[in-house]
């Protein structure tokens, strides 16, 4: 058994009190943060952050502090900040978590970046399968705005932010930071080519950042701690917690909030109770976009660079566990239609690439695949990681290359002998 | 409740986001709701109102998979496809649903009252297989449930 333990930062409130309750928000400390930060220069927010090292958790891992730094300084007439909400890796529903049960915190955060990087305008862009979840939102904002924290002049600092709910309309490639400024601009959620990034010409062109609900919850507690002692909590140098919700073949289907330098293992036999209907055979951590890992793995702690250089990644912290009993291939080529049906097409890398590596995961599981389609897939997955114009594009083939690197007696087995 | 479509209806639904400048997903949303497709012609009226090309605009209405530009039925069923909800059993779940019903996936009862769709995660993966029904998720059903569930609607 495990030894691991729970840290609750940004699930800190879970349960703890009615959502809908700014005074029971304000009771557990809520909105202290928004008014130190209010006392504060732009520039010595950033460094707390920077002290912090917070970096991203909706799985590209970039640090916050950084981001903020490109466009805070940015002279501009409007600036925006968006949350992005649009949480779609399937196995994947921390961002639910914190919306419908804590939906204060990410407003008072968002209160905080606008006023750190010069934004009065703020959207959360949530997926449209989270009805509740924009609900809880535009409650809390209601409720924000009673108590004078939202709108003009906030709490006397001369400050004006305002904040709005933007539904998603079931569109994975939505998740992508430039795709949701495309969709709030009324068009197909299709990424930009960068440069410019975002932070420099973002939404209706002007400066915007983009950052996940789970990276600006973590916000208000560096705030009112420190960014020391945030920075002396899990891995060195992915620091905090991470909020990891399991599914699959697992006892406990469930959600914890865990230093970063938690163990896969601790995570799915300590939290999660073990394996059910049979024994482990691979586990994949990151939503559909991450890899599919073998036992050796294991022992590989969940901050973003020990998965990294294990060949997984940590994605969004979703933990689907596959049991011995299950047809591995299978599951491998439901991964690789996923991206079929998710694709925006702009870029042809993606658009053609999921559809071809799909059609070969289909060849295996039929036993017509040859040791030539094999190589051929696993070429056309190296230009897919290379040259697709988005994180989707480039993070679709992992299922499927990760599966042939530490699965690779799997694909033999099915594939034509003497081909 | 699906509302007959009339001009005037869709005239005033539109006019509520026509000075919003991120209004266009917004106004498809509330057609949406309403009527449960977008009409051709509200796709006309929303390049009126917005000055932006009908082609543009049936763009985005055919980009978002929770737009149609054909009728759906009165209650749209979706059953999540993705992984974690296709090892607990959703294949079962939709045939279960489709021999109920007598249409496949992808098709509208002649009733008008259910369609049948398949749809990727919708983030309750703690309970799969997950299917949604006017977007209320149900988990966990066994297939001797479906008919009451049905007879619900």
């Amino acid at each position: 058994m495990s030894l691991a333990k729970e840290q609750r930062i940004v699930l800190n409130n879970y349960d703890k009190i009615n959502p809908a309750s700014i005074d029971e928000y304000i009771a557990q400390g809520g909105y202290q943060a928004l008014k130190k930060a209010l006392t504060m220069s732009s520039a010595a927010i950033i460094d707390e952050l920077k002290a912090s090292g917070l970096r991203g958790r909706g799985g590209a891992g970039f640090p916050t502090w950084l981001k903020w730094s490109f466009t805070a300084p940015i002279e501009a007439d409007q600036k925006y900040i968006v949350c992005n909400a649009d949480e779609g890796e399937p196995g994947t529903y921390k961002d639910r978590l914190i919306m419908d049960k804590d939906p204060y915190r990410l407003i008072e955060a968002l209160t905080i970046a606008g006023y750190t990087l010069g934004a009065t305008k703020g959207y959360i862009y949530v997926r449209g399968e989270y009805p509740q979840s924009q609900q809880s939102l535009n409650t809390a904002i209601t409720g924000t705005k009673a108590a004078g924290m939202m709108g003009k002049n906030i709490l006397g600092s001369g400050f004006d932010f305002d904040l709005e709910v933007f539904s998603g309309a079931f569109a994975f490639v939505c998740g992508e930071e430039t795709a949701i400024i495309e969709s709030i601009e009324g068009k197909r959620g299709e990424p930009r080519i960068r440069p410019p990034y975002p932070g420099t010409v973002g939404l209706w062109g002007k400066p915007t950042v983009i950052n996940n609900v789970e990276t600006l919850a973590n916000i208000p507690a560096i705030l009112n701690n420190g960014g020391k002692w945030f920075a002396s909590i899990g891995a060195v140098k992915y620091p905090g917690t991470k909020i990891m919700t399991l599914s699959g073949d697992v006892v406990n289907k469930t959600f914890v909030e865990v230093p970063t330098d938690t163990t896969l293992y601790d995570i799915i036999y300590g939290f999660g109770g073990g394996v059910t209907g049979g024994d482990f055979l691979a586990v994949q951590v990151g939503g559909n976009s991450g890899g599919v890992l073998p036992e050796s793995l294991l022992n590989t702690p969940i901050d973003f660079d020990s998965m990294m250089a294990a060949g997984g990644s940590l994605g969004t912290g979703a933990v689907f566990v596959i049991n011995d009993k299950r047809d591995l291939l299978d599951v491998v080529k439901n991964m690789a239609h996923f991206f079929t049906e998710e694709s925006c097409g702009k870029c042809t890398p993606c658009r053609e690439g999921c559809q071809r590596l799909y059609d070969f995961m289909v060849k295996v599981c039929d036993g017509k695949a040859t040791v030539k389609d094999l190589k051929i897939a696993n070429g056309l997955a190296r230009v897919m990681n290379k040259s697709a114009l988005c994180g989707l594009g480039q993070a679709a083939p992992t299922p499927v290359q990760t599966a042939i690197k530490f699965f690779g007696n799997k694909f033999e087995e099915k594939l034509l002998q003497n081909s | 409740m699906v509302d007959s479509y009339t001009n005037v209806s869709v005239d005033k639904i539109i006019a509520e986001f026509k000075d919003v400048k991120s209004g266009l997903l917004p106004a498809l949303h509330a057609i949406d709701e309403k009527y449960k497709v977008i009409p051709e012609e509200a796709l006309v009226k929303l390049s009126q109102v917005f000055n932006i090309p009908v082609s543009q605009i049936y763009g985005v209405a055919t980009f978002y998979a929770k737009f149609a530009v054909n009728q759906r039925g009165k209650n749209v069923i979706r059953f999540c496809e993705s992984a974690p909800c296709h090892i607990a059993g959703a294949a079962e779940l939709v045939a279960a649903f489709e021999k109920q019903l007598g249409i496949k996936a992808g098709e509208t009862t002649l009733d008008g009252k259910f369609t049948l769709e398949f749809c990727q995660c919708v983030g309750m993966c703690q309970e799969a297989p997950v299917f949604t029904i006017n977007q209320q998720p149900y988990f966990n059903v066994s297939i001797e449930e479906i008919p009451e569930i049905l007879a619900r609607f």
